[in-house]
């Protein structure tokens, strides 16, 4: 007989993504990969290269901007798209770029016409009927039940109560015309699974996950980092340098930091294990309309 | 209860003092998939918190809405209700129950697990068989103080009929009947019985309390009687599928085609079971052609081997056909083709099945048509009865032939859930409307060979200078279907056209006189002439149809059934009031006495063609007109190209 070969979690959860994300290459007209920078999007993007090697991921990286991210993230993106040879479209919503929609004087209204409307308005221009997002099941309550392949309605709406049932490893692609699907090939991965996955892979990140002095202000309990002067400082408010590092990666207004020390990677997955905030606390988004707040924003075209 | 900020905020030693050492030891756990089933009271949501709670799946902010939670919508008094943990959308927070899969997921030192969460209501049969279909293991869930219920008997039902190898029976809510062990044996003993009735030859009982955490991560010093292992313990032990795939012949459905330049082709794909090696000879699916492995590449450097549940790209020594749908197996123990089955069928949509009508089927990366024919019978998953049915409704699970219009790659699915598992898709909703399958090939099938004819379609077409087609008129009854196909006939015959009329009275003289005016009949009434106006143009000739053929679906199986281009969709449009009002063969009245049942637009709907080739709107066009227009985009389509 021949040697058992065990294969650890992270392979078949490796094995999982590259599977799904192939059947949308084979079945969807043009997909699309909606990279937003962050842990999550390095490690679907090293998924996709592998996925296709030796061919590039035959579909281009769609990064919905907002023009409030780190520079640091700017940086990483333009690099990124080099590296793998795909094609890098950047949209700005142009409403929001018109009325200088800002994360500082318009709060909630910033994500929903930068980041939901323009998503939207992104998948129409280019007519894209798949797009992968690096959404995963353990973020928060309502992800837990969404499908891998999440069907939309030609306005870019979901309805949880009409899913269609996910059986063994079939995906149905099938559509109509205006139709869409987004599909989440890491839906199964941990945050632990990320960094773990990152630490194994040499995946390259965004400095900003590791410790360093940083210029940062506190503001309802946030710690914010001043990434350029368009930052605004209340009265008596003076950028202090503080010893962080950030669990997730937004708009900088919007993101806030945690203090750390944590310089490597081993370091930053020690400190995730030991600590007990979950990981969008540092995201205003969710805070929204209680409880339902990221479900509502799904029924309304939030990825 | 147990203090909890000690259990939340007890971090594991290693972590701290080697992060490095930690991490080794984490790169080589496994992964287990299981399903919990239960009732809406048995605990479910409860025992998957105390699961997340005690492995440390709980963050601080999680812990502090629950609390707020507990207090305002909570069943558990003071206490904390871990059932809010789990319980997701805000429609149901609001019912109280969970309405659908949620995936959890939780890990130990040995092993990372996924939960699929899935309701105990009868109605979510749908749920829990997809729940399942991906789970190595499940935890059927009962109440100490209910013993086996009609509930626990469908759930094991269905997790055996899914093919999960391990059961664990939890008896659950122990502390609740003093961790008594008299009772705990008389329900295993009962369950027993049962199992065996079903054909499940093993399963693990064990005595637990979700609620109060006994037996869920090491013994409980409640039942001292108890030796078996922990809820945690036997999860981290029981072996995996995708280990099990590996003692098998090699499978791997092709997904897609590596092909950057002239000088690279490889086929990538999932590896189902089975093992791979360089040089191992392999044969492909369906055609049969064999070559040898030469390499397994990925992108950090070629593989010396690969096994069951990896994703790899597979390169040849040979240049054969090989294109996404085929499998790629052992050389010397492929998988058997075949289009004609026998297959359990579990029903997902709210539309019933309509026998004879073409589904889309998709089987690993096959996709083909297919048509369910009437089910034998039906199980009752409360009593495990089988019942005669004529279809099968929403959650209702059936046996019935399969009829697809290719042979499809297949194994039985007790050997293989990856070439024995498949979906049915809806052809004009495009929503999954079953899980299905196949048990084994019908032998019909197998002897009935396509007779290849020397004198061809093309051949049969040149002699008379013209290129087939079907001209498909559908609309209401008294539409002017006939009126109008018989106008075109003739002016096709004047221009020397060979031509057929095939009418919908006419035939249901002869061909289909055994038929009646069910949707079954209606529908097995289109398939023979299409089948029979698909002869004709392979013998070369144009063929007219008039028929009422109400369904869009049937329609668009008939459309498949030919070359592209060759189907043109003629759809006289003529309203309800104005079909009714002519009544040229009285059968409305009839139909509106009662003595006429199932007639299309009383009470029998017809679905109007969304882009028919032409329309004929018969207020505003006459027929002779019509029929001009028809054969000038005919006579026009067949302008040849030079």
């Amino acid at each position: 007989m021949v040697d058992q070969t065990v294969l650890t979690h992270l392979q078949r959860l490796e094995a999982e993504a590259i599977h799904i994300m192939r059947e949308v290459v084979a079945e969807a007209e043009n997909p699309v990969m909606l990279y937003s920078v962050g842990k999550d999007s390095a490690v679907m993007l090293h998924l996709a290269r592998k996925a296709f090697y030796p061919s590039p991921p035959p579909f281009p990286l769609l990064h919905v901007d907002t023009t409030w991210k780190f520079k640091a993230m700017y940086e990483l993106r333009d690099r990124m798209a080099r590296e793998s040879g795909m094609e890098l479209l950047v949209y700005h919503n142009p409403e929001a770029q018109e009325r200088g929609i800002n994360p500082f004087d318009h709060g909630a209204l910033h994500t929903d016409m930068w980041k939901t409307e323009g998503l939207k308005q992104a998948l129409d221009k280019w007519g894209f009927d798949a797009a992968f997002g690096g959404a995963r099941r353990d973020e928060e309550k309502s992800r837990a039940k969404e499908r891998i392949f999440s069907f939309r309605t030609a306005s870019h709406g979901w309805d949880p109560k009409n899913q269609r049932p996910e059986l063994w490893n079939l995906y149905n692609a099938r559509k109509a015309k205006g139709e869409s699907i987004r599909v989440f090939p890491i839906s199964n991965w941990t945050e632990l699974d990320i960094w773990q996955y990152i630490h194994l892979n040499d995946v390259p990140i965004v400095p900003l996950y590791f410790a360093e002095e940083r210029p940062t202000v506190e503001r309802d309990g946030m710690l914010l980092m001043v990434d350029d002067d368009r930052f605004p400082l209340k009265p008596g408010e003076e950028p202090v340098m503080r010893s962080i590092r950030f669990r997730t990666l937004g708009c900088y207004p919007l993101t806030g930091a945690v203090e750390s020390s944590a310089k490597t990677l081993p370091d930053v997955i020690q400190e995730t294990l030991l600590t007990t905030t979950s990981e969008r606390q540092g995201r205003a988004i969710d805070k929204d309309a209680g409880g339902a707040g990221m479900e509502v924003k799904k029924q309304q075209g939030y990825f | 209860m147990t203090d909890q900020t000690d259990v939340i905020y007890k971090t594991d030693a290693l972590i701290a003092e080697d992060i490095d050492a930690y991490l080794e030891q984490h790169q080589h756990k496994t992964m287990l998939r299981f399903i919990t089933c239960g009732s809406v009271d048995d605990g479910k949501s409860t025992l998957i918190g105390r699961l997340l709670y005690d492995s440390k799946m709980i963050f601080e902010d999680q812990l502090a809405a629950l609390e707020a939670d507990s207090k305002k919508v909570g069943t558990q008094g003071a206490e904390i209700d871990f059932a809010l943990l789990v319980d997701g959308l805000a429609a149901e927070r609001e019912q109280g129950i969970t309405i659908d899969v949620a995936y959890r997921f939780f890990g130990t030192e040995k092993r990372k697990f996924i939960v699929a969460d899935t309701p105990g209501h009868e109605q979510y049969t749908r749920n829990m068989v997809t729940g399942a279909s991906t789970a190595d293991l499940a935890v059927i869930l009962i109440d100490a103080r209910k013993g086996v219920l009609t509930q626990t008997r469908r759930h094991s039902y269905l997790a055996h009929l899914i093919g999960i190898r391990h059961i664990v029976l939890a008896v659950n809510k122990m502390d609740l009947v003093g961790y008594d062990q008299a009772t705990f044996d008389a329900i295993v003993t009962d369950y027993a019985a049962f199992a065996r009735s079903i054909g499940i030859e093993s399963f693990v009982p064990m005595p637990i309390s979700g609620f109060k955490g006994d037996n869920i991560t090491g013994p409980s010093a409640n039942t001292p009687w108890y030796t078996g292992p922990s809820l945690i313990q036997h999860l981290e032990s029981v072996e995996v599928d995708t280990t099990i795939e590996q003692a098998r012949p090699l499978r791997m459905p092709v997904q897609w085609v590596n092909r950057p330049n002239l000088d690279f082709r490889g086929f990538s794909g999932l590896i189902a079971s089975g093992t791979v090696r360089p040089g191992d000879a392999v044969r492909v699916l369906p055609s049969g052609k064999t070559s040898t492995v030469t390499r397994i590449v990925t992108l950090e450097g070629d593989l010396e081997q690969a096994v069951a549940g990896q994703s790899v790209t597979l390169c040849f020594a040979d240049e054969i056909d090989c294109s996404r749908g085929d499998v790629i197996a052992a050389a010397d123990a492929p998988p058997e083709a075949a289009d004609q089955f026998e297959t359990t069928l579990v029903w997902m949509a709210d539309d019933a099945m309509v026998p004879g009508r073409a589904y889309w089927l998709k089987l690993a990366t096959q996709t083909v048509s297919a048509t369910v024919q009437a089910p034998k019978y039906t199980v009752n998953v409360n009593t495990m009865e089988h019942l005669a049915c004529k279809t099968l409704d929403l959650n209702a699970i059936g046996v019935a032939e399969l009829i697809t219009d290719r042979p499809i790659v297949f194994e039985a699915y007790a050997d293989s859930r990856t070439l024995g598992g498949f979906i049915l898709i809806d052809k004009i909703t495009n929503a999954t409307v079953a899980a299905g399958m196949l048990h084994f090939s019908l032998r019909r099938a197998q002897n009935v060979h396509w007779q290849a004819l020397d004198v061809s379609r093309q051949a049969h077409a040149a002699l008379k200078n013209q290129k087939p087609a079907v001209l498909w008129f559908t609309g209401l009854s008294g539409s002017g279907k006939s009126t109008i196909a018989n106008l075109v006939e003739k002016k096709l015959h004047a221009l020397g056209k060979h031509t057929f009329l095939l009418d919908g009275d006419n035939v249901r003289h002869g061909l289909n006189k055994d038929l009646g005016f069910t949707e079954t009949d209606r529908i097995e009434n289109i398939r023979r002439v299409g089948e029979v106006a698909k002869l004709m143009t392979d013998a070369g000739l144009i063929v007219l149809t008039a028929f009422i053929s109400p369904f869009r679906a049937e329609r668009e199986m008939v459309r498949s059934l030919l070359p592209d281009s060759e189907f043109i969709e003629v759809f006289v449009d003529t309203p309800l009031e104005e079909a009714e009002r002519r009544d040229v063969k009285g059968l409305y009245k009839k139909a509106r006495g009662g003595t006429l049942k199932n007639f299309t637009g009383i009470d029998s709907p017809y679905e109007a063609p969304e882009n028919p080739e032409i329309r004929i709107d018969t207020l505003s066009e006459k027929p002779e007109d019509a029929a001009e227009r028809i054969v000038e985009r005919v006579i026009g389509a067949w302008m040849p190209t030079i």
